[in-house]
């Protein structure tokens, strides 16, 4: 437990570091783009891979989130501060709006009932065009202010994203291993047993909605103050796509797998860049491999051979992978940093 | 009937305040009454009557669809009654939800196990605990406290579960890769858990070879004398025969006969029912 908590501490360091080593802005705008990915992934993963229930619609509450903060502090004006706060409550309200209604559905319709969900809220961004600005966007959006800092560089954000990321990791964590993540789990694994052992399911399923909903709106906020600019494509079915695919990837119940799966499936592209045309048929055949050889994602590897080192211990097994796992993915993104990338 | 622990949960089924103690005792902790479950065309109960006494292990038997687990998830609310009433400690449960019929004290295990096969053996009793605790989401969110006492206490009262079950050294084991035999005592360490007035078994013994079910005639003794109320459904007649204080015979989702073991047994319509065998030979 300490050695773990050890581990976690220098890897958090290490990662604190990142901007002193690295100063290429293109290179530290990909780190805050991973970190603000991985707090949408995450808020999927409270949906579907603690409570198994289908969204294909996290970019829309990523969309509400970035554009909340965008209106608020361009049209009236308002500081970053409160402006990202609203973005999450409001993304959070979003979350139980579609979470209520939805809840009737379950497996294929309430993926399809998400997936129009998505669709609806990307063409209210673009033809809303008194508060959406259309498909042109909103522009001028300030960065955060923090004491005597302006959070104007990447370099800054990430630290502000960091401490996001970590702070998102902690509280998916508390909520994974305490009752309500349990009654969620135990919903995803057998429903009828779950409601037969005394849990409300359709409260805890909107809980789900309402969480996740709050994490894509504090993912989207951060990315509004990050490049400073909003449009609609950002927030695209395809979007959605990507972050079920991040999380699938990374291990669905797992924390550190949704931040692993999100910070791989960012940097992969750039890493593949250099193949010009023939890039996403390689990033496509390499995310189909990953999921044929590793039906539990990233984090399902990681443990089989840490089970296969000898090193896997009785205890029970959920602490350990919330805690492992973010290191393991804090550890990959870093590495991604410093080999991956080298050459740009 | 065998009297309950005093200080048993089995005990407040009856409400202290009635003014005739023994009154409530005849009543019944169960009270089914005039239950209907239709699905389409066909009546899978047709009104139903029975009463499972308080301490009692109660059996629900009879030859397949007669309806038997039908009644089982209409008590626990996984299905919604057509009609009739399933009076429990004095309210009726036909309305309720399954989440409140539980937190009412009522608890089951499947015919088809259902544990939460990804989690562990320990979290699946605990989750068992749902009903008795309370943390909710920002509760989660600080580290010590109120949460972090009763996450400690629910730990612990399912580690004394699965040790009343005989479980304790697979608590931190994922609960699809034990045994089939164990499964089902997990299932009932998880049901246990909430400390139910009244245990509804749907086959528990299902599958089970002789060793393991006359450890579960065991278990069911050891769960009674904590002052739980047993009704099981068996197929297993010897089982039935030896642990049951009464039971309710079904045919076609009607009840045919009520009582104990040996007057159930050469009740005229059950051993019609049975198609003409006694239910010892059976």
């Amino acid at each position: 437990m300490n050695r773990r908590a050890l581990g976690l501490g220098v890897l958090v360091a290490a990662l604190a570091l990142v901007p002193s080593f690295v100063h290429s802005d293109y290179l530290l705008n990909l780190c805050d783009l991973a970190g603000i990915y991985a707090i949408a992934v995450m808020g999927l993963g409270i949906l579907l891979g603690f409570a198994g229930q289908m969204s294909l619609a996290q970019a829309a509450f990523f969309g509400i989130g970035a554009y909340t903060s965008a209106w608020f502090t361009t049209h009236l004006g308002w500081p970053v501060w409160p402006s990202m706060a609203l973005a999450v409550v409001l993304s959070a309200l979003v979350g139980l709006g579609v979470g209520y209604p939805c809840l009737r559905l379950s497996g294929h319709y309430l993926a399809l009932a998400t997936i129009g969900f998505g669709i609806i809220t990307q063409l209210v961004l673009i033809n809303w065009k008194d508060v959406t600005n259309g498909s042109d966007g909103i522009s001028g959006i300030p960065a955060p202010v923090l004491g005597p800092w302006t959070l104007e560089s990447y370099g800054s954000y990430y630290y502000l994203v960091l401490a996001a990321v970590l702070v998102a990791a902690y509280v998916a964590w508390r909520i994974k291993t305490t009752r309500v993540g349990r009654a969620l789990e135990a919903i995803r694994e057998n429903e009828l047993a779950a409601r037969a052992t005394g849990i409300d399911a359709t409260r805890y399923k909107i809980v789900a909605f309402v969480l996740s909903g709050a994490y894509a709106g504090l993912a989207g906020s951060l990315l509004a103050h990050s490049i400073k600019f909003v449009s609609p494509d950002s927030y695209s079915f395809d979007q959605s796509v990507v972050f079920l695919v991040m999380l699938i990837l990374g291990g669905s119940s797992s924390i550190g797998g949704a931040i692993l799966g999100a910070v791989l499936l960012t940097f992969l592209p750039e890493v593949l860049r250099p193949l010009k045309n023939s890039y996403i048929m390689v990033y496509g055949a390499a995310v189909v491999a990953m999921v044929i050889f590793m039906p539990k994602g990233l984090m399902g590897l990681i443990e089989t051979l840490r089970a296969r080192l000898g090193r896997s211990h009785p205890g029970p097994p959920l602490a350990a992978a919330g805690a492992a796992g973010t290191s393991a993915a804090a550890a990959a993104g870093g590495t991604s940093v410093a080999t991956g990338i080298d050459p740009a | 009937m065998s009297a309950p622990e005093p200080d048993s949960p089995g005990t407040n089924a009856f409400d202290p305040s009635a003014p005739d103690a023994v009154a409530a005792a005849e009543r019944g902790l169960l009270e089914v009454r005039g239950l209907v479950k239709r699905f389409g065309g066909v009546t899978a109960v047709n009104a139903l009557d029975m009463t499972v006494r308080a301490g009692d292990i109660h059996a629900l038997i009879g030859p397949n669809g007669s309806g038997k687990t039908t009644t089982l998830n209409v008590i626990s609310g996984l299905y919604r009654a057509d009609g009739g009433s399933v009076g429990f400690g004095g309210t009726d449960l036909v309305r309720l939800p399954a989440h409140r019929i539980a937190a009412r004290g009522i608890a089951r295990t499947f015919q088809n196990i259902r544990l939460f096969g990804e989690l562990s053996v320990l979290e699946n009793v605990m989750i068992g605990r749902h009903v008795r605790t309370s943390a909710g989401f920002l509760g989660a969110l600080l580290p010590g406290g109120a949460t972090a006492r009763e996450e400690r206490a629910t730990r612990e009262f399912a580690l004394e579960m699965l040790r009343f079950v005989g479980l304790e050294h697979a608590a931190p084991h994922a609960a699809r890769s034990l045994p089939y035999g164990d499964q089902r005592r997990v299932e009932i360490a998880r049901a246990l858990a909430s400390e139910p007035r009244l245990l509804l078994l749907d086959e528990p013994a299902a599958g089970m070879n002789p060793a393991e079910t006359d450890a579960l005639v065991e278990l069911l003794r050891a769960i009674r004398a904590r002052g739980t109320t047993l009704l099981l459904i068996e197929h297993d007649m010897n089982l039935v025969m030896a642990i049951s204080d009464r039971l309710t015979v079904l045919n076609f989702g009607q009840h045919i006969a009520e009582g104990p073991p040996a007057e159930v047994a050469h009740h005229p319509a059950v051993i019609e029912a049975y198609l003409g065998g006694t239910l010892d030979a059976a």
